[in-house]
């Protein structure tokens, strides 16, 4: 099979999208001729033209509400909020409108629109283009929130958030778009169902639950430690909301040792969320050691290189918590 | 234009069914038969109803959390409004949204906001749907005096302004913000001069004077088609408090008297009557239509059965 980026991988859902349906349209800033700041929509401009891929002024929360608005009308928007971060200046429109407005009024309507941002630190861009906030928005109902850690994940991932009749909230992961990955040749129409985990290792001595930037990571920790003879389970989670709770609590109850990586604080993140379900339910009874948790440091994105490697969980952080609950 | 006897009459009655309908369900509030709360725009009703009353079904509203005028001026149901006002799985939002979110996506209302300034950016949206879907409607959004200090005002009417998005933004400018004038939050008193920093065309009118409101609104529909958007200010007065638990301690009662005596539908009735359009029993006669009609709406509302807790979870995704 052919390879691609995942950068790739996500302006090939996109177009592939845009081509089969004509009320689908994409806005942003610096999306069009500049083609995104980190590339993602290269190429788009010049086959969709400004009708269809917008450059919009730097105004996020007007982005975010036109979307939601133009969704309640007929239209599918994508947009890109350039980092992951501005999602605050987004956030009224997001969690206040977007989100609720199939509830408030009574199922009228219907708000079939993506928003794609990049999270992460990684990238030396400090403390407020680095963040990981996706707790935030997984704890709004309303939204459904996808991260993922593969360019075929990423692409069938997509495709599955432009089609679904709800805000999905689509996390890239920026030091993730230049690695590469087998992607079925375009015009093979594949996607992947919101809500399904997938176990990127199988194991049978201990689960890593994780997701994103923190999935090749883990899996490079599996490796390391089947050399070593422990057979070690690696589920990337892939859509955060809806959550794949089978799947983890499948897992938990076969290896009865759970470690949970995320980038993101440990406080308040999302890792505490699976932690509960998995302690919540039947298995609990076949654990053999406490669940654990390994978030980033409740610190901000410092900017010095070897400081900011340290605030995330690393090959040799995510090791020591492995031997932690062996 | 002029305007026909069906369109006063339409007017007439519209502001006087607004009217009742607060009124009635002022008096719901203190029989203790209403959860939460509510903000009224009596006084304020020629600028929703005569906004909306020369739209078309296709032209969609954004409305505020005080906008019976702009719901009734755009044809909802009072059946439903009250039964959303009291809670029940009849209503707008089966009682899930109360007063605040009512909407109505079959008349074109794209529902009211508990957010100050929160349907700007919806409403904009609306209008990029309209624009890019080849549709020869606009789509109007409401707004307070006090949601033109939000940053979502300057994004959005920036935005529609670079787009030429067919949006009408309506301020009603009643003069407060919940208790905080006007003259202590921004240094203007003419709102409409802001639109000149968009490179838009602004205009100030008489907020209680319904005819001019909706002869205004049928060339600003016309002018918004061609040219993109444009900001009306619509001056006007809130008689009631800001909702139910407001004692009024930041103005006079002398204010408020001088306001009520401008009412927009006694002053409507009045040059009905002079322009002999209608006599005093024609008009008496549409007030107890209106009257019959809120009192059915109560009955309506109070025989709706409560929502059950077994359907919470619908609506909160679309499927």
């Amino acid at each position: 099979m052919r390879e691609i980026t995942y950068a790739q991988a996500i302006q090939e859902a996109m177009s592939e999208e845009m081509r089969r349906d004509q009320n689908i349209m994409f806005m942003g800033e610096d999306i069009g001729v500049y083609g995104g700041a980190f590339g993602v929509s290269r190429g788009m401009f010049e086959e969709f033209g400004d009708k269809r891929v917008r450059d919009t002024p730097i105004t996020e929360l007007a982005i975010t509400g036109c979307a939601a608005g133009a969704a309640m009308t007929g239209l599918r928007p994508i947009v890109e909020i350039m980092f992951s971060d501005f999602m605050t200046l987004a956030m009224e429109q997001l969690v206040n409108q977007a989100a609720k407005n199939r509830f408030q009024f009574g199922g009228q309507a219907a708000v079939p629109m993506v928003l794609r941002t990049p999270g992460g630190s990684g990238t030396g861009a400090a403390e407020q283009h680095s963040q990981s906030l996706e707790a935030w928005v997984c704890h709004v109902p309303g939204l459904k929130v996808v991260i993922p850690s593969t360019p075929y994940d990423a692409k069938g991932l997509l495709k599955a958030a432009i089609r679904d009749n709800n805000p999905v909230v689509f996390i890239e992961q920026k030091l993730l778009y230049r690695t590469k990955g087998e992607v079925p040749e375009p015009g093979d129409d594949y996607i992947i169902e919101l809500g399904k985990a997938d176990i990127k290792r199988e194991g049978s001595d201990l689960t890593i639950i994780t997701y994103g930037r923190m999935v090749p990571r883990a899996l490079e920790v599996a490796e390391a430690f089947s050399q070593k003879g422990t057979s070690i389970e690696v589920i990337d989670i892939r859509t955060l909301v809806p959550l794949d709770t089978e799947a983890l609590i499948s897992s938990a109850k076969k290896t009865g040792r759970v470690l949970i990586v995320h980038e993101a604080c440990q406080r308040g993140g999302y890792g505490g969320e699976i932690a509960g379900l998995i302690a919540d339910s039947e298995a609990f009874f076949y654990l053999d050691a406490p669940i654990k948790r390994l978030g980033g440091l409740d610190v901000p994105i410092p900017y010095n290189p070897n400081l900011e490697a340290q605030v995330v969980p690393t090959v040799e952080s995510i090791t020591k918590a492995v031997n932690e609950l062996l | 234009m002029k305007l026909s006897k069906e369109q006063h009459k339409e007017l007439f009655y519209k502001m006087t069914l607004c009217r009742e309908f607060e009124e009635t369900a002022a008096k719901l509030f203190i029989a203790g038969k209403v959860h939460g709360t509510a903000h009224f725009c009596i006084g304020e009703e020629a600028t929703g109803v005569g906004v909306c009353s020369p739209l078309e079904v296709e032209d969609y509203i954004t409305q505020t959390h005080r906008g019976h005028n702009q719901g009734i001026g755009k044809n909802m149901d009072v059946n439903r409004m009250m039964a959303e006002f009291l809670g029940k799985q009849t209503g707008y939002c089966k009682g899930k949204g109360g007063c605040m979110h009512i909407a109505d996506f079959s008349v074109g209302s794209l529902g009211a906001n508990g957010v100050v300034a929160g349907g700007l950016p919806i409403a904009t949206g609306a209008a990029l749907s309209q624009q890019y879907l080849g549709k020869k409607n606009i789509t109007v959004c409401f707004f307070g005096d006090g949601a033109a200090n939000e940053g979502a005002f300057h994004e959005s009417l920036n935005l529609a302004s670079v787009w030429k998005l067919p949006v009408l933004f309506v301020c009603t400018n009643n003069l407060y913000g919940m208790s905080t004038h006007i003259n202590k939050s921004m240094n203007i008193e003419d709102i409409s001069v802001r639109a000149a920093s968009y490179g838009i065309k602004g205009i100030a009118l008489d907020g209680n004077d319904v005819v001019t409101i909706y002869q205004e609104t049928l060339k600003a529909k016309e002018y918004v088609l061609e040219h993109g958007p444009m900001l009306m200010v619509l001056n006007t007065y809130r008689w009631t408090g800001h909702s139910k638990s407001d004692a009024q301690l930041y103005r006079t009662k002398e204010e408020v008297n001088q306001w009520k005596e401008r009412c927009p539908i006694k002053r409507h009735r009045d040059l009905l009557i002079d322009q002999k359009l209608f006599t005093e029993e024609e008009l008496d006669e549409l007030k107890r239509e209106a009257v019959q009609k809120i009192k059915d709406a109560v009955a309506f509302a109070e025989n709706s059965p409560e929502p059950s807790i077994d359907d919470i979870f619908d609506d909160v995704y679309a499927l």
